[in-house]
């Protein structure tokens, strides 16, 4: 049994080196403007990676926007791609140009790919992660994607690492599975500070942070998108803050201070 | 079915020795013959099938072209030496078509109207070709059959009988159409030859003394003559922007590889990979058979590309890293349609003011102003949704007044409370256009008045009220079009 050791610990040097812990350490981070989050991150989410966005079955709005958004902050003014499934072209809606100028997101630049299943995606996914030229690819999958493996995600991980392009895994009314994504988020609508006249405001989401492949993770943060500035901000800094009533925007603060609920962990770490 | 009955559309050579006929009833004829084996009718199929008979004669002449339902034509002018003459040319292609269990008869003319009628009125060898055309029955000028009746009647039994007449008296009689046809036979008049495949830029064709008869040799050869191709276009100074391979089987089939890009390319490796995308996603393999005895790679549609200069050391972007290389191989493989792009189109409709368009189909970017209202300010929230559902989906509303704003609202077995909202908003259908606006059932479009509702989660909504309460309809229904970010 001596002799095992030393193979044992060659071995490990062998994983570790397979690992290319050198390269994640090394990698660009894009800020999303909310300072917490971005300070918590260590200067925003992670270019070139995967990034889990869960939404529950009412939230596509937000978990939508929030995925195309932050596939634009990656990509500066490279074309992004949007790929779904035919299924979540019938029960979600169609995407609606008008709509994503008025975000801020440039329909010109927008592709979108309309994939008959979850297999064409995925595969099609992959080819355009290792096209370079793209600035963020965002896969919509909706309910249990069984072809959403953690093969399946890691080689997602691995041709994003190699392209440097930010993929946005969109994953509407799904269950967390273990997989190769860098961070892995929970996302639904927040009520926004109301404009004069009590009309809805800037479109604002609740986000937890369930996992993050180095760090701690859990906390929770209220973002509100800035269609001027183009980048996200938090609660306190509106621009229409002088006539509305602060009785529902007072209650839930930015910040890691807001109560979480009691079986995340258990969800969140499934990986 | 044909008048209420099954009856019979084509019959074979011995279903016409037994007495049958087109047109019989299938009762009557199983009544006839009780072992007999009916098929249903399947033009599409027939059609098909003839087409892809024809792309196989490309090989004998680039003009061919179907012949109605059941013919085929070829235009082999200049095109008999290569096979040692035209009864030669004539001789293979009967017997390559022959091979599939097809009865073949085939006649050489100078007009295509002459050799029409040859090959389906045969007749006992003739000196020339216009004793051949004169000895034709009357039907073989394709007139109507009380036509040809009344001709026959009239004692005119051939073509020769009508020629020998004067024109005018017949064309009183019969029409234009006779003489126009008559014309046609007889070589007088000339009407072109409408080929399946229009001419390309560039053209490559390979031959081969012996089949081949596996498909990755056959593309290894395909790239050596897209470089070809590549070069010849380069001189141009042109790229590709459709490409269309096609190999043929030795046994007179032909299968067509066509790919399209995005932009002008004429780079070899480049096409080949588009052309493996389509190999991949195609649903039944290529089937070599006997193999392939011939390939050819056309380019029917080429733009203007300008010349590239070599890339100095890690210069240049590789082409294959470009979107366009990427939105390529995804339309090729995915289907044409399934990779769009969204172009703004001039209608204040909500859901007819964009366009879903190919993204392979160059466009030059049009400007999309923020629409909503010509008020919205940069920095106001976004005044239309990320998602737009259509048709809209009605939901059930609680409203404080008939024409207020909703206070309630039921979506998909969810409760919704609202709490905040902005509205309305008016949009009238357009009068110009009179069934625009108009949901399933409606003959003509409505007002809809557009609420932004917040519910009592946050989650934004774009509703509407369809129809002026009162003016327009007694209980308009709503609708919910779109959901916000």
């Amino acid at each position: 049994m001596a002799e095992s050791i030393p193979s044992l610990a060659a071995l490990r040097r062998h994983i570790a080196s397979l690992d290319r812990a050198p390269a994640r350490d090394a990698c660009v981070r894009f800020a999303t403007g909310h300072g917490p989050l971005d300070a918590m991150l260590g200067g925003g989410l992670a270019r070139g990676r995967v990034h889990e966005v869960f939404g529950a079955g009412g939230e596509e709005g937000a978990a939508t926007g929030l995925a195309l958004l932050w596939a634009q902050l990656a990509g500066g003014n490279a074309p992004l791609l949007w790929l779904r499934s035919d299924g979540a072209a019938r029960i979600g809606g169609l995407p609606y140009g008008p709509g994503l100028a008025a975000l801020g997101l440039d329909p010109a630049r927008l592709l979108l790919g309309a994939m008959p299943d979850d297999a064409m995606l995925l595969r099609a996914a992959v080819d355009a992660l290792r096209c370079p030229a793209l600035g963020g690819l965002v896969m919509e999958l909706r309910g249990r994607a069984p072809l959403l493996d953690l093969t399946a995600s890691r080689r997602l991980a691995l041709a994003a690492e190699a392209s440097g392009v930010t993929a946005l895994l969109l994953r509407i009314d799904g269950a967390p599975v273990p997989s190769a994504a860098d961070t892995r988020w929970q996302v639904a609508a927040a009520p926004s500070a109301p404009l004069p006249g009590n009309a809805p405001g800037h479109s604002a989401f609740d986000l937890t942070l369930l996992r993050r492949r180095a760090g701690p993770d859990g906390q929770a943060w209220r973002l509100v998108w800035d269609t001027e500035r183009r980048c996200f901000g938090d609660v306190g800094d509106e621009r229409h803050g002088d006539g509305r009533d602060r009785a529902d925007a007072a209650a839930p603060l930015s910040g890691a201070g807001l109560p979480l609920p009691a079986d995340r962990s258990a969800a969140g770490r499934a990986a | 079915m044909v008048r209420g009955a099954m009856r019979l559309g084509c019959i074979d050579a011995d279903g016409l020795a037994i007495g049958l006929m087109p047109g019989m009833t299938l009762a009557d004829a199983r009544a006839r013959e009780p072992d007999l084996r009916v098929f249903e009718t399947d033009p599409h199929a027939d059609q098909d099938w003839l087409e892809r008979l024809c792309d196989g004669c490309a090989r004998y002449t680039p003009n061919a072209a179907p012949d109605g339902i059941d013919g085929l034509m070829l235009d082999i002018s200049g095109c008999g030496h290569l096979w040692g003459g035209d009864d030669a040319l004539a001789a293979d292609a009967v017997e390559r078509l022959e091979r599939h269990g097809l009865r073949v008869r085939h006649a050489l003319a100078s007009s295509p109207e002459a050799a029409h009628a040859l090959a389906r009125f045969p007749g006992p060898p003739a000196p020339d070709e216009d004793a051949a055309v004169r000895r034709l029955p009357v039907e073989a000028l394709g007139l109507d059959p009380d036509s040809a009746v009344a001709l026959r009647r009239a004692g005119l039994r051939t073509v020769g009988d009508l020629a020998a007449r004067p024109a005018a008296p017949l064309a009183a009689r019969f029409g234009e159409e006779a003489i126009d046809a008559l014309d046609a036979l007889l070589g007088r008049g000339h009407r072109p030859l409408a080929p399946r495949r229009p001419r390309a830029a560039v053209r490559i064709d390979r031959r081969f003394a012996e089949p081949i008869g596996s498909t990755a040799y056959a593309l290894k050869i395909l790239e050596d003559m897209a470089a070809e191709a590549g070069d010849r276009l380069a001189e141009r100074g042109e790229g590709g922007r459709r490409f269309e391979a096609i190999f043929f089987r030795s046994d007179g089939l032909a299968f067509p590889l066509r790919v399209e890009t995005s932009l002008p390319i004429r780079d070899a490796p480049a096409i080949l990979r588009l052309m493996r995308e389509r190999i991949d996603a195609l649903s039944d393999p290529i089937d070599p058979g006997f193999g392939f005895d011939m390939l050819r790679l056309t380019v029917p549609q080429a733009e203007k590309l300008a010349p590239t200069q070599l890339a100095l050391e890690g210069g240049e972007a590789r082409r294959e890293d470009s979107v366009a290389a990427l939105v390529d191989r995804l339309s090729i493989r995915a289907g044409r349609a399934r990779i769009q792009r969204l172009a703004p189109r001039d209608s204040h409709i909500p859901e007819q003011a964009q366009l879903a368009l190919p993204a392979v189909e160059p466009r030059a970017p049009e400007p999309w102003q923020q629409l909503g209202d010509a008020a919205a300010e940069p920095g106001d929230p976004p005044m239309r949704p990320l998602h737009l559902f259509d048709p809209p989906q009605p939901i059930e509303v609680m409203a404080l007044l008939p024409d207020g704003p909703p206070h309630r609202f039921r979506w998909r077995r969810g409760l919704h409370d609202v709490t905040r909202y902005e509205g309305p908003e008016r949009i009238a259908p357009e009068w110009w256009h009179a069934s625009d606006g108009a949901i399933a059932g409606d003959a003509i479009g409505r007002t809809r008045d557009y609420y932004r509702v917040e519910d009592a989660r946050g989650r934004r909504y774009w509703i509407f009220r369809h129809g002026l309460q009162g003016a327009e309809t007694p209980h308009p229904a709503w609708y919910i079009h779109g959901l916000f970010a």
